[in-house]
C-alpha cells in the first residue's frame, strides 16, 4: 500500500509542477465554458430579418411596425413570394423570415383565429431559438395590448419551422458537449500522454524492473487524473448552473455518478493508447486524432447526428460522447432519472469494460 | 605538406557574459590553417558557448573574433559561408536518402546543380558509396552515416569544420578510418576544431585547449601537456586540472 | 567455477530480420565486475534487457541467482539494481524525492539501506532539493546510482553509465564501482569504452552480436599474439600513407599521436625503418616497440 501511495505521490508532482499541464487541466475548461457560453448565449441585437407580407393590410402593418421598432430586428429584405424565401437564406441576408398569410386581417375579424408564420435558420439553432422566442413574444405582446385588451378574442399563433435543423438540436448543447470534451481530453489525453512520457525517458524500464506489479502502475497513473477530471466536470457544471443558468432539472448526484462513470471511460481508453505508444508525441496525435476531432464533430456537440449521412451515423455510434452527451442533456434539461438513460448508461459502461480488458491484455510487463 | 602559419581563427580576449554569469572568460586562442585543434572541457565548462560564437550563431559580450578571416560582429554571414559544421546528434536526415542529403546541403551553400552532381559522384566513389547512393540514411551503420556526415560538412570546402563529439560510439576501426578522413582533409588545408569531451578523441588532435570554468586551464600539443603535467595520457591531464 | 551468479547461455535474441545478439554465452561470479566491452549496436543493451528481464531471450537461455529469466522474471526483478541508459530519472522531481520514490516502490526507505548508498549519496545531498533534471551529467550519474542501489540488490546490471560523463565523474564512478563489488555485489557493466576494461575484474569483447573473447584484461591484452610499435613524426597523413606502402608492414592503425604498427614478419628493425622514414622526409621521428592494450586487441578481433 505504501508503493502504491508513493506512486500516486509522484504523479501529482508531475501534474503540480508542470505548468502546461495545470494549465490544460484547469485552464481549458474554464476557457472553454465561458467561451462556447457568451458566444453562443449572447444576446440578440440587430438581427436581419425578412418579411413576407401577402396580406398588407392594417394588421400585419401595426405588427411589422412593432417588431422593426423593438430593437433587435433589422428589416433587411422585402420578400415578395414563397420562393425567394429560400433564396434570402442561401445568401444569408436574413436569419429569419416571418409570413403573414393572405387577407390576415379578414380572417383574424372573421374566424378569431389566424396563424403567422416563423421561419428561421436553425443552422445556428441557438440563436434561431432565441429570435424565434422574441418574434413571439413581440407578437403575443401585439395580440395582448392591441387586440385583447379592447376586448377581442383574437388569436394569432406563431408556427415556428426551423430550417436546416428541425428539432433544434443545439440549445443547452455546448454545456454536455464541453463536458464531454474536457473529460475526454483530460482523462485519455493526459493518461496516456504521462505514460508515454515514462516510456520516453526510461523510466518505465525501472518501474518494470521493480518488484511493482502493472495493476498498480495502471491505477497509481489513473487516479489522479480521475481526481482531476472529476474536479473539472463539477467546475463546469457550477459554471454552466451559475454563469449561464443551465438547470439541473434532474438527481445531482445521478449526474456526478454518470460523470464519474464516463471519467471512468475516458481513462481506460487513454491507458489503451498508451499501450500502443512509444512517445508522448505518438500518444498526442492519436488521442487528437482518434478522440478530440470525432468527439467534436461527431457526438452530437456540433453537427446535429440526424443530418448526417447514414455511414456517419453509424461512426456516431461508436462514439462515446454521443451516449455521454444524451445522458446528460436529459438528466439536466428533462430531469430524466436512471430508467430513461440506462440504455446509454450500460453503452458506456460496456465500452469501458471492454477497453479496460484490451488494455490489460496490452499492458507489456516487457519492453517488446 | 608543412603545416601552414596562416591564422584561420583568431580569438582575442573574448568574453561572454549572461547575466553575472562569465560564461567565457577572456579566451584567447588561435588555429592555424589545416590544424587539428581540440577544444576540450567538461559539460558546463563554456565550450558550447565559445563554439556558437566561432559559428556566428551568437555575439560575444568584448573582444575579437575572427574566423576564416572574417569579423563575427560584422561579416556573421560571410562566417557561415566558411565553416562547416557536424554534430554526433544531428546533421543528417534520417529519411532521406545519401544522395538526398548531399543534394540538399550543398543546395543550402548555393552550389550550382552541375557542381553538385560532379562532386556528388567523386564523394560516393571516394567512400565506395556508390551502390548505395539511393538508400535512406536510416538503413545505414553509424559508422557510415558519420563519414557521409563529415563528408557533407565539407562539401563546400570550408575554411572551417567544426566536429562536435564526431566518434563517440562507434567501433575502433570506424573510429580510426574517421580520424584518417579528418587527417585528409587537413592535409588539404582545411582547419579541424574538434570540441569533445573525450579525452581519448583528443589525442589525435594536432594542439588542444583545455577549458574549465570559462577559462583556458591549458593550451598546447597533447605531448607538450603530458610533460607538463606530468601524466601518462590526457585523461590524467583532464584529471589534475578539473579536479 | 564457483558461486556463479549470473548463467548465459547460446543467447539469441533478433528483431524482425536483425540479429542484434548472436549466441552469446558467459558466467559472472558471485561479487565479480564484469564488463560488456563493445561499440554502440554490438548488442549489449539487449543483452542487458533480457537479464533484468524487460525482454525475451529468441533462443537460448539466462539464469540469475539459479532463477530463470523467462520464468521466474518476478523473483528476479525483486533482486537486481538496474541502471538504464541515459540515467532513468525523473527530470521534475527533486533529488530526494527520486530516490524516496524509488525506495517506495520496493518497498523499502532511504533510511533502512542508507549505509549501503552512502558513499555515493553524500556527495549529492547537498543538492538534494534541486530537480533532477538541473543536475550535471557526473551528479545525475550518482543519483541513478544511489537509486539502483536503494534497494540493496544482489546484482546491480548498469547500461553504459559512463556514456555523456566527462572524465573526472567518469573516474569517480569505477572507484564507487570497485567499493560497491568489495561489498559482495556483482556488478555487470557495459561501456563502449575500451580504457574502461581495466576496471573491470574480467571483460567480454563484444561485435555485432558477438563475444570475440572473454578474459581478465591481462590476459587479453597477453593474447595479442603479435610484437606492436608505435610509431610517430611531424606528418602523421603522409606517415601513413608511406607506412601502409611498405611491404613489411602489415597494419598501421592511427593511435592518438602515434601510429600502432605491426609486421608482417613479426619484428621490425627500429633503425632500419627510421632511415627509411628520414629517406622519405619525416622530421622528428620516435619508434618504441610497446604493449598492446584492450583497443588493439578489440581491433585484431575484429578483423
Amino acid at each position: 500500500m505504501n508503493r502504491f501511495i508513493g506512486f500516486v505521490k509522484k504523479e501529482f508532482h508531475h501534474i503540480f509542477r508542470d505548468y502546461r499541464t495545470m494549465l490544460i487541466l484547469f485552464g481549458m475548461p474554464i476557457a472553454q465554458i465561458l467561451i462556447f457560453g457568451y458566444v453562443v448565449a449572447n444576446e440578440i441585437k440587430d438581427v436581419n430579418i425578412g418579411i413576407l407580407d401577402k396580406s398588407k393590410d392594417n394588421v400585419t402593418q401595426e405588427i411589422t411596425n412593432k417588431i422593426t421598432s423593438s430593437g433587435f430586428f433589422i428589416l433587411s429584405d422585402n420578400i415578395n413570394s414563397d420562393n425567394e424565401i429560400e433564396e434570402a437564406f442561401k445568401k444569408g441576408v436574413v436569419r429569419q423570415v416571418i409570413v403573414f398569410e393572405p387577407n390576415f386581417a379578414q380572417k383574424l375579424k372573421r374566424e378569431g383565429v389566424v396563424n403567422v408564420q416563423i421561419i428561421a435558420d436553425a443552422s445556428d439553432a441557438n440563436t434561431a431559438n432565441m429570435v424565434s422566442n422574441y418574434t413571439k413574444a413581440i407578437i403575443n405582446n401585439y395580440v395582448q395590448t392591441n387586440l385583447n385588451s379592447r376586448g377581442l378574442p383574437y388569436k394569432i399563433i406563431p408556427e415556428v419551422r426551423m430550417l436546416y435543423n428541425e428539432e433544434l438540436k443545439g440549445v443547452y448543447m455546448f454545456v454536455p458537449g464541453t463536458m464531454a470534451l474536457i473529460l475526454m481530453l483530460v482523462s485519455a489525453m493526459m493518461t496516456s500522454i504521462s505514460i508515454a512520457r515514462e516510456k520516453e525517458m526510461g523510466t518505465m524500464e525501472i518501474l518494470l524492473v521493480s518488484p511493482l506489479k502493472p495493476l498498480p502502475i495502471v491505477v497509481g497513473k489513473v487516479i489522479p487524473y480521475m481526481a482531476l477530471s472529476f474536479i473539472n466536470a463539477i467546475l463546469i457544471i457550477a459554471l454552466s448552473y451559475f454563469v449561464f443558468g443551465m438547470p439541473i432539472n434532474g438527481s445531482l448526484i445521478f449526474l456526478l455518478l454518470e460523470t464519474l462513470l464516463f471519467i471512468f471511460m475516458a481513462l481506460s481508453l487513454g491507458i489503451l493508447i498508451s499501450t500502443v505508444s512509444n512517445s508522448q508525441m505518438e500518444a498526442m496525435f492519436i488521442s487528437m486524432f482518434a478522440l478530440l476531432l470525432p468527439t467534436m464533430l461527431l457526438s452530437g456537440f456540433i453537427f446535429p447526428i440526424e443530418n448526417m449521412p447514414v455511414v456517419l451515423q453509424w461512426l456516431c455510434n461508436l462514439m462515446p460522447a454521443k451516449y455521454f452527451i444524451i445522458i446528460i442533456k436529459n438528466i439536466m434539461i428533462k430531469g430524466s432519472s436512471v430508467l430513461i438513460v440506462w440504455k446509454e448508461t450500460l453503452v458506456i459502461a460496456g465500452m469501458t469494460v471492454f477497453f479496460l480488458a484490451m488494455s490489460v491484455k496490452k499492458f507489456k510487463v516487457r519492453l517488446e | 605538406m608543412q603545416k601552414q602559419t596562416e591564422n584561420i581563427i583568431e580569438v582575442k580576449d573574448l568574453v561572454k557574459r549572461f547575466g553575472a554569469f562569465l560564461a567565457n572568460d577572456n579566451l584567447t586562442f588561435e588555429v592555424k590553417r589545416g590544424e587539428i585543434f581540440g577544444f576540450l572541457g567538461a559539460n558546463g565548462a563554456g565550450k558550447t558557448t565559445a563554439i556558437k560564437i566561432l559559428s556566428g550563431l551568437s555575439y560575444p559580450t568584448s573582444g575579437l573574433v575572427n574566423v576564416a578571416g572574417f569579423d563575427v560582429y560584422k561579416q556573421r554571414n560571410k562566417v557561415k559561408e566558411n565553416i562547416g559544421y557536424m554534430s554526433q546528434k544531428f546533421s543528417l536526415y534520417e529519411d532521406l536518402t545519401v544522395k538526398e542529403n548531399i543534394r540538399f546541403y550543398g543546395g543550402i551553400y548555393g552550389l550550382s546543380n552541375k557542381y553538385i552532381k560532379q562532386k556528388t559522384e567523386d564523394l560516393l566513389n571516394r567512400l565506395k558509396m556508390t551502390q548505395i547512393q539511393n538508400s535512406l540514411i536510416s538503413s545505414l551503420p553509424l559508422g557510415w552515416k558519420q563519414k557521409i556526415a563529415f563528408s557533407v560538412a565539407i562539401f563546400h570546402n570550408p575554411k572551417v569544420v567544426f566536429l562536435d563529439e564526431p566518434t563517440g560510439g562507434v567501433d575502433p576501426i570506424t573510429r580510426r578510418d574517421f580520424w584518417e578522413m579528418i587527417y585528409e582533409a587537413a592535409d588539404a588545408g582545411i582547419t579541424v576544431f574538434v570540441t569533445t569531451h573525450y579525452m581519448d578523441e583528443a589525442e589525435y588532435c594536432d594542439r588542444v585547449s583545455i577549458m574549465d570554468q570559462g577559462k583556458i586551464k591549458a593550451l598546447g600539443t597533447p605531448t607538450e601537456l603530458k610533460k607538463l603535467f606530468k601524466a601518462d595520457n590526457m585523461d590524467e591531464v583532464f584529471l589534475k586540472i578539473a579536479r | 567455477m564457483q558461486n556463479i551468479t549470473v548463467e548465459v547461455n547460446n543467447l539469441k535474441k533478433s528483431y524482425d530480420k536483425v540479429e542484434a545478439v548472436k549466441g552469446v554465452s558467459f558466467s559472472v561470479s558471485k561479487g565479480e565486475l564484469f564488463g560488456l566491452i563493445g561499440p554502440d549496436g554490438a548488442g549489449k543493451t539487449s543483452i542487458f534487457r533480457i537479464l533484468t528481464t524487460l525482454m525475451f531471450p529468441s533462443e537460448g537461455s539466462a539464469r540469475l541467482l539459479g532463477l530463470d529469466v523467462v520464468n521466474d522474471f518476478k523473483e528476479i526483478r525483486n533482486n537486481i539494481g538496474y541502471m538504464p541508459q541515459r540515467f532513468s530519472l525523473y527530470q521534475d522531481l527533486s533529488v530526494e524525492e527520486n530516490l524516496t520514490f524509488f525506495a517506495t516502490i520496493f518497498g523499502t526507505t532511504i533510511r533502512e539501506n542508507y549505509n549501503l548508498i552512502k558513499d555515493i549519496y553524500v556527495q549529492i545531498e547537498p543538492f538534494k532539493n534541486r530537480l533532477a533534471g538541473k543536475l550535471s551529467g557526473g551528479m545525475k550519474q550518482k543519483l541513478a546510482l544511489s537509486c539502483a542501489l536503494i534497494h540493496s540488490p544482489n546484482i546491480l546490471i548498469l547500461d553504459e553509465p559512463t556514456t555523456g560523463v566527462d572524465a573526472v565523474s567518469r573516474k569517480e564512478f569505477w572507484e564507487m564501482l570497485i567499493r560497491l563489488k568489495e561489498k559482495g555485489i556483482t556488478i555487470l557493466v557495459s561501456t563502449p569504452y575500451m580504457d574502461e576494461a581495466n576496471m573491470c575484474d574480467r571483460v567480454a569483447l563484444i561485435q555485432n552480436g558477438e563475444i570475440m573473447s572473454i578474459d581478465t584484461p591481462d590476459k587479453i591484452i597477453g593474447n595479442f599474439g603479435s610484437k606492436l610499435w608505435a610509431v610517430k613524426s611531424r606528418n602523421i597523413y603522409q606517415l601513413i600513407k608511406d607506412l601502409r606502402s611498405l611491404d613489411f608492414i602489415e597494419t598501421v592503425f592511427p593511435f592518438g599521436e602515434y601510429l600502432h604498427v605491426t609486421s608482417k614478419t613479426g619484428s621490425i628493425d627500429i633503425e632500419k625503418l627510421q632511415s627509411i622514414l628520414i629517406e622519405k622526409n619525416h622530421t622528428d621521428i620516435h619508434i618504441q616497440e610497446i604493449r598492446a592494450n584492450i583497443e588493439d586487441c578489440f581491433m585484431a578481433l575484429m578483423k
